[in-house]
């Protein structure tokens, strides 16, 4: 932790530099709630076996009233459980996809980078080129309609295109420090690449990194329920916010409330990661440049 | 280097990366599980059959060369048969690209002029009450997935207020004009059949504004934060200093360098359109490439996935090298560069 430069001094610092947008704030606030729901959602839904496959015709399409405050779908289940649940599933596509991709981007675009003007170079650079060659969406929408459509497949397609964004990123950093003097001197002195790869060049990467992963939740989430709400991704009965959305439009003037919450549900989220990533931005940006 | 040069050399590097696209796409295709016959005709077909179709796609021969005879076939015009439509694939995508094209350029032509009349007003009084109304309105407008808002216009303008239509491209009575260039708004205006024209422009609104909002969201604020930037520029205070008319200062001395950013990330845009309109075309039942390619991906119709993939790359390596020659025109220092050299 001291290596790295967190202690209390630096983490008031930053706070108070974070604290200072109310915006920033509101983010901060989203968010914890939300993570909040999705770890607790089996004890604060008001009907949590209504999660996956339950059927109420009795109590189907109600519309919002102080029982079922989003109202009820129409084979019967509270709307707002499900979107309780629906804010786990799409939180879980974002870590998992994250978790994989940061570690393998930053990698490439740190030898990429380090390895300037080498085959290497090329090699991994020509190869993110393709990748943003064309919109993430479509590409995760072919990867996961080739694959048997699922949350799991959906993850998988968004993980096999998402990297390239992280090299790029990291490349861009570390070709230019690879000529400064600090690394220069690391060598001279007879550092293993490795040392400079992830003790010289890697620490000056993390600030861009970690804000480029909390807006990039938004992005996945984003894309993930664009996914499912076209039936490329989760299939039902996941409570999965895009399939809910999908799921109620149909029925759309008569009973609005079925794809109507679940549709502010993923605004709430996005919006909550953009206003958190923007304000991360904000508190690192004057530490790094 | 001049300008050909440049663009000539651009286009070099983009067929070098659509090769790489084709081949990572089609390697894809081949690779993932699942058999792309027995998908095509179904649980219930004869093996015999499967195997027989198997045969004429090609799909018992080695992957590299299945590539190299798709490649070939691509590269003369053949993107192979609609498994679905049991068309050629190239012949559907001509028949459904000009009505995606038609709703794109209608949402890139709405989104660049609200965002930068929007844009300008709020960067000209920063800080005033407008401009923080804007900065929450777009945030908003970032956080809001295409299809969230084509269901909540949907809902508002088709259903409540009833003053839109929502689904497909012309009303029922509407006589479609002949087919020109497959663009009902151009076709209609080249027979002079007006009635038609304005139908379809109804139509459009709510997709092209569902298709454009993340944008009119983005550009805003890009818009906004370039104008603030320029304002405080030595040039601006000069002008302004010599007395030139406000007016003239906006559009003469402001306007210009303050567009160079919206454009330069507009083929970005252009091309998140085009993604766009896989789900809102599937939304609005919108005759167009997008449904037909978002069908094609829930079908599984592999040829028909290839090919309107690739259309997109191309689409998207266009319209980037497009933008760079906009620009080029925008800013003198990138064309005087151009000619120094």
């Amino acid at each position: 932790m001291e290596k790295l430069g967190i202690n209390k001094k630096s983490i008031q610092k930053n706070w108070y530099k974070f604290s200072r947008n109310p915006l920033s704030i509101i983010g901060l606030t989203v968010v914890v709630a939300i993570i909040f729901i999705t770890l607790f959602a089996d004890f604060i839904a008001p009907y949590p076996e209504h999660a996956g496959w339950y059927t109420d015709f009795k109590n189907a399409k109600l519309p919002p009233s102080f029982n079922h405050p989003f109202g009820t779908d129409t084979m019967g289940r509270d709307v707002l459980s499900r979107v309780m649940f629906g804010f786990r599933y799409s939180l879980m596509m974002a870590f998992v996809v994250l978790i994989i991709v940061v570690p393998i981007g930053t990698f490439l675009g740190l030898i990429a980078g380090y390895y300037n003007n080498t085959w290497l170079d090329t090699m991994i650079m020509r190869l993110t080129d393709i990748f943003v060659a064309i919109p993430s969406l479509v590409l995760a929408m072919m990867i996961s309609a080739l694959l048997k459509p699922s949350l799991f497949n959906a993850m998988i397609a968004v993980t096999l295109l998402w990297w390239p964004w992280y090299s790029r990123l990291v490349y861009g950093i570390s070709s230019s420090l690879r000529n400064e003097y600090f690394i220069q001197s690391a060598e001279m002195i007879g550092a293993s690449p490795l040392h400079i790869l992830f003790r010289e060049i890697l620490p000056n990467t993390l600030a861009p990194i970690f804000t480029k992963m909390t807006l990039d939740v938004a992005w996945v989430i984003l894309i993930g329920s664009s996914l499912s709400f076209i039936g490329l991704g989760a299939q039902p009965p996941t409570p999965d916010l895009g399939t809910m959305v999908s799921d109620g439009y149909k029925y759309m003037p008569e009973i609005w409330w079925v794809s109507m919450f679940p549709s502010l549900a993923i605004v709430l989220t996005i919006l909550g990661f953009n206003l958190l990533g923007d304000g991360i931005r904000d508190m690192l940006a004057a530490e790094v440049y | 280097m001049k300008m050909s040069h440049f663009i000539a050399k651009r286009l070099f590097y983009s067929v070098f990366v659509l090769l790489g696209l084709s081949i990572v796409i089609f390697t894809m295709s081949r690779i993932f599980p699942g058999d792309p016959a027995r998908m095509a005709l179904g649980t219930l077909a004869p093996q015999w059959a499967v195997d027989k179709l198997r045969e004429q796609l090609h799909l018992n021969d080695p992957i590299h060369i299945q590539y190299f005879i798709w490649l070939t076939n691509a590269l003369r015009g053949d993107l192979g048969m609609s498994l679905v439509t049991k068309r050629p694939v190239l012949t559907d995508i001509k028949t459904f690209f000009p009505a995606t094209f038609e709703l794109v350029i209608f949402s890139i032509i709405l989104s660049i002029s609200i965002s930068i009349v929007i844009g300008v007003t709020a960067g000209r009084h920063a800080n005033s009450l407008f401009d923080n109304f804007v900065r929450i309105a777009s945030y908003l407008g970032v956080a809001m997935p295409t299809f969230v808002w084509a269901i909540i216009a949907m809902f508002i303008f088709a259903y409540s207020w009833n003053i839109l239509p929502a689904l497909g491209r012309l009303n029922m009575g509407t006589i479609p004009p002949p087919r020109i260039t497959g663009m009902i708004t151009i076709d209609s205006l080249l027979t002079g059949n007006f009635r038609a024209f304005f139908d379809v422009l109804k139509h459009m609104i709510i997709p092209g504004s569902a298709l454009a909002i993340g944008r009119i969201a983005q550009d805003t604020r890009i818009m906004r934060a370039s104008i603030v930037e320029n304002l405080r520029k030595d040039y601006i205070a000069a002008a302004t200093s010599y007395g030139i008319p406000e007016r003239l200062v906006m559009f003469k001395y402001l306007m210009k360098p303050s567009l160079i950013p919206v454009v330069s990330i507009m083929g970005l845009e252009i091309s998140s359109s085009m993604a766009g309109s896989f789900i809102i075309e599937f939304i609005f039942n919108w005759p167009g490439f997008g449904r037909y390619g978002a069908n094609a991906m829930l079908n599984k119709d592999l040829n028909a996935i290839i090919g309107s993939v690739m259309i997109v790359g191309v689409f998207f390596a266009l319209i980037n090298i497009l933008v760079d020659v906009i620009i080029a025109y925008l800013d003198p220092r990138i064309r005087m560069a151009f000619r120094s050299e």
